[in-house]
């Protein structure tokens, strides 16, 4: 392929991915609430932003949900990752099989299972039962990402540890820990976005009073053409971008998360 | 470190997280209530193979089939541009082709609609321009756009993955042993990328053929997919039974495609032609 | 190594002491010291004053609403009725009433704590799903109807079968609810909107499909933004909708078609999930009082029931017998009726035979 042709094609892409953006964060100043003229240059729909209730306290919840899982997804994950490394092979392929299960499921039929479930033990849909749905979908992709690591891991190591005198727990935080961490860590990165860019399994686990920030915008987008969604969609751009900025410096590989998570998949 | 009990745990939360609410589903999928009294009944399924039902079925997989398609067509491209070799700031790029879709879901959806509308963006360029209207907002059409906007990331990074790990010496030596580019692209880049690409059309079928969302936004609630189906089920209608035989099905079709796809990827992985 | 692993833990100790004190935050506002009440209140979509529930909060400084949409009644039964979630009120239309009524679903409202019931127009006491007046108080009535443009139809517009017109193809909004899309064609056919029959359910079916690729989308809550955007010519609509639309754009117009319409009664009511039945009736009662209940008629458009409320209004309103219409304008109209589990399953599968297809 020639080079032009190759540039004039990838520009072509980048327009199609970024255009809808773009339009969103221009009409974010537009003063007129429609989106066929112009009105003139306005923060107002930012400063609405600030002020609508509904949407700070999804933007709480969704933070909070997010952060919450992801943390106890990632401890949780570990231990059992741990845990099922030191398994007997034969228990270990069952674990996995099923641990594999939320991950290829797709995400409604997690949903309404889990919806179904806290139904019928008579937990009242809300902040707990979110938190829970939110773990039980992010502990698997800590334990996938965890498990590779353990599996470099040199046994020796752990053993030349406690032949030193170290105690279990010890050397386990000393020897283990630190040569797992980089698995730990894109564990708890992939939780933490799969957590905040859910919908379909929060819309059927949450309940009243309860709503995640994309629960919000499926009802306002509902409702027709919102400016104060515009003004939101740019500044979670602004977040997003910021966010990968600070990733990609930390290290480069971290941006191919997903393509960590996919090669897990298969 | 053996120490059975460290896994206790695990085995109790994946018990009731996992296991017990996909039992429930399957335990309102093979139940129907009769005056009051739960009974076992295959009614669920049978309801499921009725050809209206089925048509939903059809047509939930060709608009997902479509869609990976087009995302294949139009990802495979981005995938070898990007991991070329001759590109500058390559980095950067792939970064840029990353952002959109850690935008929110609904964001990047409620987009198109912004776009879509009979008095919106697009129309607004077309008629400055003197070109007719296009109305595809409400349409099959909105609906595959939606996806392949949606996912047409799963689709090129898995084969961007591959395709910067394929050994260069490889292409090298094909070409110093006289295959022009369209003969090494067919006989070795297509065939190592195969993984990729496997991983990405599961990558993108699944997600478009379960959605619910894309069709209630871009398609004005006209298009019933599966998911819509199995939404309504639970959210409007009170089905759960029939609702849960919906979910069981879905649920077989992705896992057993995934099964086929992994063992394809395997067959294929060893080299050889499509 | 060793330094990293510990700065790894410090730096996750520090997130959860972050993300506890952020959830510690939620549970003193849910009022576990038990000095603020929350109730949940379901009501449909921009169905209430701007600043009611605001107005609400600064006159019982100790309640605290947390207020939510549904946009059909189903879903709202639905919600109600699997018993997830707790609320104290919500606002259905007469047969979701009679379902849940029931079923079980409704508390007694004690009339004695809702003293400006009284302002409530006889016309809307001992109504067929309540007839005791005993489970909810009303909150708005209206009619069903279709809203169009005058710029994009010609046709003088009297009859639900404009809707088939293929000339207005692809311009033709619908709503995303069974019991108004199926009653409107039942209405068309000449049948009535509660038929039992199975048969004519199944030609309004039919209708329905052969309508659906005239139909641009089925919207629920996004009709006014289309309509008053004027990306569609006509819709079938609630009255106090088409009236919020005309004060948006003055090319809409609205018609009671004269086969006759639904005519229906939001009422208030208080679900048998509720925690705070005395905190529900406060908020009942408020939404009676004469200027509450003005401010909101007058800020959503639809017709109100009180009859203090109504003098207030713009009496142009009051008087537009399309907006506000009287008993003997309703000759063909029906309320809704609840037709029973049996017949209701087959509403439910028409409809989602309808949208399948």
């Amino acid at each position: 392929m020639n080079k032009a042709l190759k540039r004039l094609y990838l520009f072509i892409i980048f327009l199609f991915l970024y255009a809808p953006v773009a339009t969103l964060i221009v009409f974010s100043f537009n003063s007129s609430k429609s989106r066929a003229n112009w009105g003139g240059f306005t923060f107002r729909w930012y400063s609405e932003l600030f002020h609508d209730k509904q949407i700070m306290n999804s933007l709480y919840y969704t933070l909070a949900i997010a952060l919450l899982s992801s943390l106890i997804a990632t401890i949780a994950g570990t231990a059992a990752a741990v845990a099922i490394h030191n398994m007997k092979k034969t228990i270990r392929s069952f674990v996995m099989n099923v641990t594999y299960l939320p991950v290829l499921n797709p995400d409604i039929v997690t949903g309404i299972s889990l919806m179904i479930l806290f139904i019928f033990i008579r937990l009242d849909l809300g902040f707990l039962t979110l938190l829970l749905a939110h773990i039980a979908f992010n502990i698997p992709y800590v334990i996938l990402s965890v498990l590779p690591k353990l599996k470099q891991l040199n046994k020796h190591m752990y053993e030349a540890a406690l032949d030193l005198g170290c105690e279990p727990v010890k050397a386990f935080f000393k020897v283990i820990l630190p040569e797992i961490m980089p698995g730990i860590i894109t564990g708890f990165l992939l939780a933490f976005t799969l957590s905040l860019d859910d919908f379909i399994i929060s819309f059927f686990t949450t309940g009243s009073g309860v709503s995640t920030l994309s629960i919000t915008v499926y009802s306002m987008a509902r409702r027709g053409i919102n400016p104060k969604i515009n003004a939101l969609s740019t500044l979670m751009f602004i977040a997003v971008l910021g966010l990968l900025l600070v990733i990609n410096k930390r290290s480069s590989a971290n941006n191919k998360n997903e393509t960590a998570r996919i090669g897990n998949l298969i | 470190m053996k120490k059975p009990w460290l896994s206790y745990p695990y085995i109790l939360w994946m018990t009731i997280f996992i296991i017990v609410p996909l039992v429930l589903v399957l335990y309102y999928s093979l139940t129907v209530k009769v005056d009051g009294t739960v009974v076992f009944s295959l009614d669920n399924f049978a309801k499921v193979m009725q050809p209206i039902y089925l048509k939903v079925l059809w047509r939930s997989v060709v608009l997902a089939v479509a869609s990976t398609v087009i995302c294949l067509v139009l990802g495979y491209p981005v995938a070898m541009i990007l991991s070329g070799r001759d590109l500058s700031r390559k980095n950067t790029l792939v970064m840029l082709f990353v952002i959109p879709m850690w935008m929110n879901f609904l964001l990047r959806t409620y987009a198109w609609m912004t776009l879509l509308d009979r008095k919106g963006v697009i129309n607004l360029l077309l008629g400055s321009i003197g070109l007719p209207q296009a109305n595809i907002l409400y349409t099959d059409w909105a609906v595959i756009l939606g996806m392949v906007y949606n996912f047409l990331p799963f689709m090129v990074l898995p084969i961007f993955s591959v395709l910067s790990k394929i050994d260069r010496s490889l292409i090298e030596a094909a070409e110093d042993l006289g295959s022009n580019s369209f003969k090494v692209f067919i006989r070795i880049i297509f065939p190592l990328s195969l993984p990729g690409v496997v991983s990405g059309i599961t990558m993108v079928f699944m997600p478009a053929v379960t959605t619910f969302i894309i069709s209630k936004l871009l398609g004005g609630s006209q298009y019933t997919l599966i998911g819509n189906l199995i939404e309504d089920q639970f959210m409007r209608v009170y089905d759960w039974n029939f609702g849960s035989a919906l979910s069981i099905i879905m649920m077989l079709m992705i896992l057993a495609s995934m099964a086929l796809m992994s063992r394809y990827d395997k067959e294929e992985a060893g080299g050889g032609l499509i | 190594m060793e330094n990293s692993s510990k700065r790894v833990l410090s730096i996750l100790t520090v997130l959860i002491l972050l993300a506890v004190t952020l959830t510690g935050c939620t549970g003193n506002e849910g009022g576990a010291a038990g000095k603020t009440v929350t109730i949940n209140v379901f009501n449909w979509g921009d169905y209430i004053g701007e600043s009611t529930i605001r107005d609400f909060e600064d006159k019982y400084p100790g309640i605290k609403v947390n207020y939510e949409n549904f946009s059909t009644n189903e879903d709202m039964y639905v919600k109600i009725k699997t018993g997830g979630s707790a609320y104290d009120v919500a606002i259905p239309s007469d047969y979701m009433i009679k379902r849940m009524l029931d079923e079980g679903l409704l508390n007694k409202i004690d009339m004695n704590n809702i003293p400006n019931y009284k302002f409530i127009d006889q016309r809307f006491k001992n109504l067929s799903f309540d007839p005791g007046n005993e489970y909810s108080v009303p909150y708005m009535w209206g009619t069903v109807g279709i809203l169009y443009n005058k710029t994009m139809v010609d046709d003088t517009i009297d009859s639900w079968e404009v809707l088939w017109d293929k000339k207005y193809s692809k311009q033709i909004l619908m709503p995303d609810s069974e019991r108004d899309s199926i009653g409107v064609t039942l209405k068309m056919l000449g049948y009535s909107m509660n038929t039992k029959n199975v048969a004519e359910l199944e030609a309004a079916r039919d209708k329905l499909i052969e309508q659906k690729p005239l139909v641009l989308a089925y919207v629920v809550d996004e009709v006014k933004d289309m309509m008053i955007g004027e990306s569609a010519a006509m819709a079938v609509v609630w009255s106090g909708d088409a009236y919020y639309c005309m004060s948006e754009n003055e090319n809409l117009e609205y018609v009671i078609p004269k086969e006759g319409t639904n005519y229906w009664f939001d009422s208030m009511i208080i679900p048998s999930t509720s925690k705070h039945q005395k905190e529900a009736e406060l908020f009942i009662d408020f939404m009676c009082d004469p200027e509450v209940a003005f401010a909101n008629a007058d800020y959503i458009g639809y017709a109100t029931p009180h009859s203090e409320a109504m003098k207030l209004l713009d009496p142009e309103l009051t008087s537009d017998r399309n907006a506000y219409p009287l008993m003997e304008d309703l000759v063909n109209c029906e309320i809704f009726e609840y037709p029973g589990d049996e017949v209701n399953k087959q509403y439910n599968r028409i409809w989602t035979e309808v949208k399948a297809d």
